[in-house]
């Protein structure tokens, strides 16, 4: 094996593993200040308790992001070394922002809002955990901000005495348009995954204390307190996947129209479009090289809506696209511009092309059915928001069921699952290039780095990583079925001496 | 003393802000060991400090609120050296693939064990855990110290070719890095590291953690002191500066910082806590500005065949720019909120302030 095709793999599953972490971090972060906001305001200690239970699972998962996330960081130089090379003067000021402005923060704040409870004042304490949610918002901004440019490399500029791409505006990188579209379907779809979460696993609790009951038959006043209490939850998670759901949605479509534009050859991909076409296809079936289709059904004129907003508009198709003299290469958009940097690199890599023999078209089934599991399992996610929300209305509540118990599993599941297919089609979507239309993937790899070394490295990351999944997935468990904590009164206008217990210590 | 001033005006085309930001990567390198010095040093020493789970507890949670902002250091580190100097990121990272690897492996098993140990009641699970915190402190403190002593020897670069043309490897094997000063080097961070962690464990805590924590440091500091003074000399005999005042400066540098870790010891062992903190502190940053020195212009390598140093390195003056705009916004803001943190943690933990039957 070559150690490229290693570094590949090890990219997607460190990538894909990390990224079942970051949605729940930046939509629980958020949510928990909220819940918390709310106690504050409401002086009641259900909200309290709230906040502690889904604060717990925020912490577990974010523990893991963290670590995860360093290897991201290092692995651009270990295993991409001439990528970072060549791009390190505009890719590399987002990584060292992000570091310097969200990691900074969310790592301070969330260490004082695990142990300041009960030290900080009341509104101090909440404080930091609005700024830690912030850090993490402003994170995917930056980390979004260097991908986007990946897809649509503005902002830049070819130096020949550098050989290397260099930054000609900065405010280009963080306005461009693929940056502006992936950020609100990014966003959404995270709170697709934390009000999915926090629904699923309100609606498990409320089944296992109402027992299928109407809220007006249950008398014990703690159950009773459990039971409004989880259906408040219910409501809350399941609101929140659904407005997410419906923000998802529409920021897909302006970005199916960005991607269009700047990425025809992914839309394309995308679609399964091997021809040029309008019709959005329901399912194709290709040949399994990618070179042509077999059997399709289709919605006439759909995608030139999806793709350009005109009803019909017909978009290019792979053969078409990819049907160039490879001795005359030049990568452009769909209104046939470039970015500066796509022009300016032009004579380098038509040498390169050319010699290279690269295949100028992703692979198309894994484009094409990863778009398609992404779509359904988003959709499926704000069904089951919508399920839950009927089903518990008018004072109903569920009964408990083990079938019941393992769709419920299955809820956050499905949006976190829809996060990581979308993630897989865009990177995938991209290639050949590592930079589109200006450095192929295969040129971006580290020169001195063994296939041996990378298998090492990929070997470790995937033990560890396995390892790791199973605590994390023992230790959420855990914390479910432990429900909600009791909380004591909090007392923070009250000196505490030298040996006073901490209320809060690991 | 530095070629600066030559060099700005022989070529033009150099920024003068790329000296600004090796001096800006040597700073967060030197906040990392500062900081991630003594929690790095209070997991190793875990399992030989405490007595029980008790004592463990409080050694934890002398670093629980702070040891993830600390280790943002050496994430802000790497990704200021992709910003600004993309050339050193990448030839290092990919140069140097094994070494980080282990520093990897170690902050993953590390990162999580702090937050996990306490989930379950259960002796195993913790001491797991446990050993997982101490293992993955001690890699990457050997491992870092076992790189810097390889950066002020140089680690060897040849050319390969790319498609945008020629561009400088690590030659230097796996096995090659492991040279008798080298070796000091990794044992150095080590001890060094431990007497620091065994002093802020003192130096946070009461009743007998706080005095155990003090003998601890008394002798791990003697052990430090004795390590550094073979380093400096090593450093200074074989691996000096050619630059004459750069010489002599590490000649100051390398004999200070043995002072610095003697006077710590002294004040460990008249429990003056805080000045032993202190001075253990600024003997790990005189260190570490003594081996910058070393790399200025270099920074840690050896080009043969190949041309290769910090300005061929260094990002574009217009990415300079806005790094150094955001950095000196946001350093001070960060300073700020960090040593806000640390003050609202100031109070010392005793066996007593540990919760029972929390979890």
């Amino acid at each position: 094996m070559d150690a490229q095709l290693i570094a590949r793999w090890q990219f997607g599953i460190t990538t894909v593993y990390h990224f079942f972490f970051v949605p729940i971090t930046i939509s629980l972060s958020m949510l928990v200040a909220v819940l918390q906001t709310i106690w504050l305001k409401t002086k009641n200690d259900r909200y309290l308790r709230l906040t502690k239970f889904y604060g717990n699972l925020f912490l577990i998962n974010f523990a893991l992001g963290v670590v995860t996330g360093i290897v991201q960081e290092f692995q651009f130089g270990m295993n991409w070394s001439e990528y970072s090379r060549f791009v390190g003067d505009i890719f590399g000021a987002p990584l060292a922002l992000e570091a310097l402005i969200a990691f900074f923060m969310e790592s301070t704040f969330v260490g004082l809002w695990i142990f300041g409870w009960g030290r900080l004042p009341k509104k101090v304490h909440l404080a930091t955990i609005y700024l830690t949610a912030i850090a993490t918002l402003l994170s995917a901004v930056f980390i979004l901000a260097a991908n986007s440019w990946m897809q649509n490399p503005v902002g830049a500029t070819y130096n020949p005495q550098t050989h290397r791409a260099e930054l000609t505006d900065f405010g280009a990188v963080l306005t461009n348009p693929v940056l502006k579209a992936t950020l609100m379907h990014q966003l959404s779809a995270c709170f697709v995954v934390g009000g999915a979460l926090i629904a699923a696993v309100a609606f498990f609790h409320l089944s296992r204390v109402a027992h299928g009951r109407h809220t007006t038959a249950i008398t014990d006043a703690g159950e009773v307190e459990e039971t409004r209490t989880w259906r408040w939850a219910t409501k809350f998670g399941a609101w929140v996947l659904i407005v997410a759901g419906v923000f998802t949605v529409i920021s897909a479509d302006y970005q199916g129209k960005v991607m269009t534009d700047v990425q025809p050859m992914k839309m394309a991909s995308a679609e399964g479009a091997f021809d040029s076409t309008a019709d959005f296809s329901l399912l194709t079936i290709g040949k399994l090289d990618g070179s042509q289709e077999i059997f399709a059904i289709k919605v006439p004129g759909l995608l030139g809506y999806l793709g350009t907003g005109k009803w019909g508009e017909p978009i290019k198709g792979i053969n078409e696209l990819k049907d160039v003299d490879l001795n005359e290469y030049s990568y452009h958009r769909r209104d046939g511009s470039q970015t500066s940097l796509q022009s300016s690199y032009q004579q380098v890599l038509q040498r390169h092309v050319a010699a290279s023999g690269i295949r100028l078209q992703p692979n198309i089934p894994v484009t094409y059915w990863t778009f398609r599991i992404m779509i359904t399992l988003g959709m499926l996610a704000i069904l089951a928001g919508l399920v839950m929300l009927v089903w518990i209305a008018k004072g109903r509540n569920p009964a408990h069921m083990k079938w019941l118990s393992l769709v419920l599993v299955l809820v956050p599941i499905a949006p976190l699952l829809a996060n990581s297919f979308g993630w897989i089609f865009t990177e995938m979507g991209r290639q050949p290039w590592i930079v589109a239309g200006v450095l192929p993937s295969t040129e971006g790899v580290s020169a001195g780095v063994s296939a041996g070394s990378v298998l090492t490295s990929l070997i470790i990351y995937t033990l560890v990583y396995g390892v790791l999944a199973v605590v994390e997935v023992g230790l959420l468990w855990k914390q479910i079925h432990k429900g909600l904590p009791d909380v004591e009164p909090i007392d923070t206008d009250h000196h505490q001496d030298e040996d006073a217990p901490l209320s809060f210590a690991y | 003393m530095f070629p600066i001033l030559e060099m700005s005006v022989l070529e033009v085309a150099h920024s003068a802000l790329t000296p600004v930001w090796f001096i800006l990567i040597a700073v967060l390198w030197v906040g990392f060991f500062f900081l991630e010095g003594f929690d790095f040093g209070v997991a190793m020493l875990l399992p030989f400090l405490a007595k029980d789970e008790t004592d463990k507890r409080v050694m934890v949670n002398t670093i629980g609120p702070t040891w993830d902002a600390n280790e943002v250091w050496l994430i802000t580190a790497g990704g200021a050296m992709f910003a600004a100097f993309p050339g050193w990121y990448a030839t290092l990272f990919s140069g140097l693939y094994l070494p980080l690897l282990l520093v990897l492996f170690g902050l993953i098993i590390r990162g999580v064990s702090f937050e996990y140990r306490s989930k379950h009641p259960s002796s195993q699970w913790r001491n797991t855990f446990d050993w997982m915190a101490t293992i993955g402190s001690l890699l990457p403190s050997l491992v870092l110290g076992v790189g810097f002593a390889n950066f002020v020897r140089g680690v060897e670069l040849g050319p390969h070719q790319t498609i945008n043309g020629p561009a400088p490897l690590v030659t230097t094997s796996f096995w090659g890095l492991f040279t008798p000063f080298a070796l000091v080097g990794g044992l150095l961070f080590v001890i060094l590291f431990c007497a620091h962690g065994a002093g802020f464990v003192s130096l946070k805590t009461t009743g007998r953690m706080h005095y155990r924590a003090g003998r601890f440091a008394t002798r791990l500091g003697w052990l430090a002191a004795a390590l550094m003074a073979v380093w400096a000399v090593m450093f200074n005999t074989m691996y000096a500066p050619a630059d004459a005042t750069a010489h002599l400066l590490t000649w100051i540098l390398g004999i200070l910082a043995v002072l610095l870790v003697v006077g710590a010891t002294l004040f460990s062992r008249s429990e003056k806590d805080g000045r032993a903190f202190l001075l253990n502190g600024l003997a790990i940053a005189v260190m570490m500005i003594a081996m910058f020195i070393k790399m200025w212009g270099n920074i840690g390598f050896r080009p043969v065949g190949v041309d290769f140093d910090m300005w061929i390195a260094s990002s574009s003056p217009y990415t300079l720019k806005i790094m150094t705009i955001s950095a000196g916004v946001m350093v001070p803001i960060v300073l700020a909120y960090q040593a806000w943190s640390y003050w609202v943690f100031r109070k010392r933990i005793s066996r007593e302030s540990i919760p029972q039957g929390a979890h």
